[in-house]
């Protein structure tokens, strides 16, 4: 079953990236009938496994699941045994004893989902793990990019400027990995505190160096905690060198995408109201998670070969 | 005399301190009693084959984790001591970040005489330089060197105040001991899991750079300068650290220095597999690094491998990567991974296996002695040429956290005789 995990965009590759990105679009079109559900996981369970809080995510895959009429279990570290002090491989071969076709599996620690692969023959996808990926959140990000700017296939010559926090967050490596696999042009906007120690993508230091030049705008959230560690003097300071603020918003140009993965922290990484910039697609992001986790989740567990052939019959 | 049993190693080259030769070794009670070539067995003594073998001193490890008292689950005196004679190794310091810290002398005693009674080699604890190496307040020197301890370290945890190591230094150099540091620089590495590099960067793991290491290399070098106490410093991973031992040395300062063998072996790739086998503290570095390191082996500015064999319970190793502890085992698999990686003399690499070692650790008069009539009869005899692979499941430690698994080794202990007694035979422990 290892093949058919779902770790890391790299592990992923262009093919399979593109193979879900299409059968998302006939996701989508499940979502829009008035009866959004469809039997083609029936009798296939799925375990949300979350070791660290994520409200959002784990009701995006719930829901996905669902739709998809899988059956669903989801297992929060707050009604844990791993409060007892059970292992994570205790944990996970425990559930997996309970007949799991599929782990969904959020952690804190970079990596915990590949380790869970050694200890289950059920399939993986990783939900976020630690500082270093969340390869639902790129395909989700890479599914709006494609449908709102209507391309299909990659990204090529596409402009795109990452900003805020990358050193420490999972979301920038994944979404900054994808868009590069499909052809675009990654910035990386930040202060050198908030960059992991090596990057091979290109680097500028203020957001206005970016907004007159990029066809996405891709703000990361900025946490509070941050401060406290010395990353950034203040979060004013912050705002000033990188926040979407008003004037910068106004050299935006009509069609580019302002993307943020959410929860936004207002009055830092953005000092606008996204519902007044035309290109934000923040709201459409959450939509777009749940048609790309049902693609992912058909992919990984849906019968056949060719998913995308099945997909077109039994949906 | 002349009635009791003797032992004979038949048929290998001999390599010691002084140099080479085609010789066998005679040992009576605790002594060798004839070293030369040609000797004839006598009737009913017992002969251990050397043929294609070299026979030299025995291993000396600066910088072992036996973790009795406290661990048991981990190691024991008695199971680390096998481990360390099957390595060939005939002494071990014992590192002191036990529970309780070796920082009185009842636990140094207790030590001791685990040692004693495994019989399998030497275990020389260490003392900690601070109570409970809470870095504090010092231990008391002058009462444990008493006790026999001659290395003080708070290994595991660097001294970081230098007011506090200073006067450490200071009081210590007028005693016969010498001060070994764990160096890293805690505030640069909060919450580090690896090397801080382009690997890390990739992996989303919390970073432990270079810089850590030597700016308390460069601290403690300046301190050894200040107050001429002598420092040895604990398991060297960068290119820099490396550079900073050579120019202390060039400079005539007492300062000594180890590197483990995974330093000079693996690095930081390997933690893309998210395995915490590969997890170690210091870090797997880069290729450059380990490059360095072998080059200090080879130019003497490194003194000595040693192991910081580092045994965990199989289920701390498969937690996340970033809450497992850091550690892995050494004492068996050093000398293989040493020939399989150490592109210089195998008498240099035996030196900083064996006599180079203990006169560090202060057994220079009883461990990497000359292999002559009359010379204490702690020895190791070796098949440099033998390839060969760990299996975990036939360790001798109780814990199987190696990541050699699969990786070809080169040179294998056959005998190790530890005061006079034959403790390991054709690769297999007698006690």
């Amino acid at each position: 079953m290892s093949g058919s995990n779902v770790l890391s965009v790299e592990e992923l590759g262009v093919d399979r990236i593109g193979r879900i990105l299409d059968l998302a679009d006939h996701m989508a079109e499940v979502n829009r009938r008035p009866n959004p559900k469809v039997p083609a996981l029936r009798g296939k369970t799925v375990c949300n496994v979350f070791f660290e809080d994520s409200t959002r995510t784990r009701l995006s895959f719930e829901t996905a699941a669902r739709r998809l009429s899988a059956d669903v279990m989801t297992f929060a570290v707050g009604q844990s045994s791993l409060n007892k002090g059970e292992s994570l491989r205790d944990t996970v071969e425990t559930i997996a004893a309970m007949g799991v076709d599929a782990f969904v599996v959020r952690h804190g620690s970079s990596g915990a989902p590949w380790q869970i692969t050694s200890w289950t023959n059920a399939a993986v996808i990783n939900a976020g793990d630690g500082w270093h990926a969340h390869p639902t959140q790129a395909l989700l990000d890479a599914y709006t990019i494609r449908t709102a700017l209507h391309r299909s296939g990659g990204l090529d010559g596409l402009r795109v400027a990452i900003v805020g926090d990358l050193k420490h967050s999972r979301v920038a490596r994944s979404t900054a990995g994808i868009l590069s696999l499909l052809g675009a042009s990654v910035t990386l906007v930040a202060p050198r505190t908030l960059l992991p120690p090596f990057v091979d993508l290109p680097v500028v230091d203020s957001i206005d160096e970016v907004v007159g030049e990029v066809d996405v705008l891709y703000l990361l959230r900025m946490q509070r905690e941050r401060m406290n560690e010395a990353l950034v003097p203040s979060l004013r300071e912050y705002t000033m060198r990188f926040g979407l603020t008003p004037a910068r918003a106004a050299r935006l140009a009509q069609q580019v995408l302002v993307m943020h993965p959410g929860p936004m922290n207002r009055g830092v990484e953005i000092t606008v109201d996204p519902s007044e910039l035309p290109g934000a697609v923040i709201t459409q992001q959450v939509a777009n998670g749940i048609a790309v986790r049902m693609a992912v989740l058909f992919d990984v567990l849906g019968s056949g070969v060719d998913a995308l052939a099945a997909a077109r019959s039994e949906l | 005399m002349s009635g009791s049993a003797t032992v004979l190693i038949r048929g290998g080259r001999v390599i010691d301190r002084a140099g080479e030769r085609t010789a066998d070794v005679r040992i009576r009670g605790d002594r060798l009693l004839e070293v030369g070539p040609d000797l004839d067995p006598g009737e009913g003594e017992r002969v251990l084959d050397a043929r294609g073998c070299v026979t030299t001193s025995g291993f000396v490890d600066l910088h072992a984790h036996l973790r009795e008292p406290g661990q048991e689950e981990a190691e024991t005196i008695e199971t680390g001591s096998r481990a360390a004679a099957l390595g060939g190794y005939t002494a071990v310091v014992a590192m002191p970040n036990t529970d309780p810290t070796l920082d009185s002398v009842g636990v140094i005693e207790f030590v001791r005489r685990q040692g004693e009674l495994a019989g399998l080699c030497e275990v020389l604890p260490s003392g900690s330089i601070t109570v409970g190496r809470a870095g504090e307040v010092l231990t008391p020197f002058a009462e444990l060197a008493g006790a026999g301890v001659r290395i003080f370290t708070d290994d595991g945890n660097g001294v970081q105040d230098p007011l506090l190591m200073r006067r450490a230094f200071e009081y210590a150099s007028d005693l016969p001991i010498v001060l070994a540091q764990h160096c890293e620089v805690a505030r640069l590495t909060a919450g580090a899991v690896m090397h801080e590099g382009a690997c890390c960067s990739r992996l989303g793991l919390p970073g432990w750079p270079s810089l850590a290491e030597e700016l308390m290399v460069h601290r403690d070098i300046e301190l050894v300068r200040l107050t001429g106490a002598p420092a040895h410093l604990l398991h060297l991973s960068t290119a820099g650290s490396v550079e900073l031992v050579r120019r202390a040395k060039d400079d005539g300062l007492p300062v000594t220095a180890e590197a483990t063998p995974h330093h000079l072996s693996l690095t930081d790739e390997l933690l893309a597999s998210y395995s915490a086998l590969y997890k170690v503290n210091p870090p797997l570095r880069t290729p450059a690094d380990v490059q360095a390191i072998r080059d200090g082996l080879a130019d003497g500015t490194i003194d000595a491998i040693a192991t910081d064999h580092a045994p965990h319970a199989a289920e701390t190793k498969e937690a996340p990567l970033d809450q497992a502890p850091p550690g892995m085992l050494g004492l068996e698999t050093a000398l293989g991974v040493a020939l399989a990686h150490l592109d210089m003399p195998l008498a240099d690499v035996l030196g900083a296996l064996s006599w180079r070692p203990a006169a560090i650790a202060g057994v220079d008069d009883r461990h990497g002695r000359p292999i002559d009539a009359g010379e204490p009869a702690n020895l190791v005899v070796l098949d440099p040429a033998a390839e060969w692979e760990v299996v975990p499941a036939r360790l001798a430690s109780k814990s199987r956290n190696t990541p050699y698994v699969g990786v070809p080794l080169r040179g294998r202990v056959r005998h190790t005789v530890f005061a006079g007694q034959p403790v390991v035979v054709d690769g297999k422990a007698t006690r």
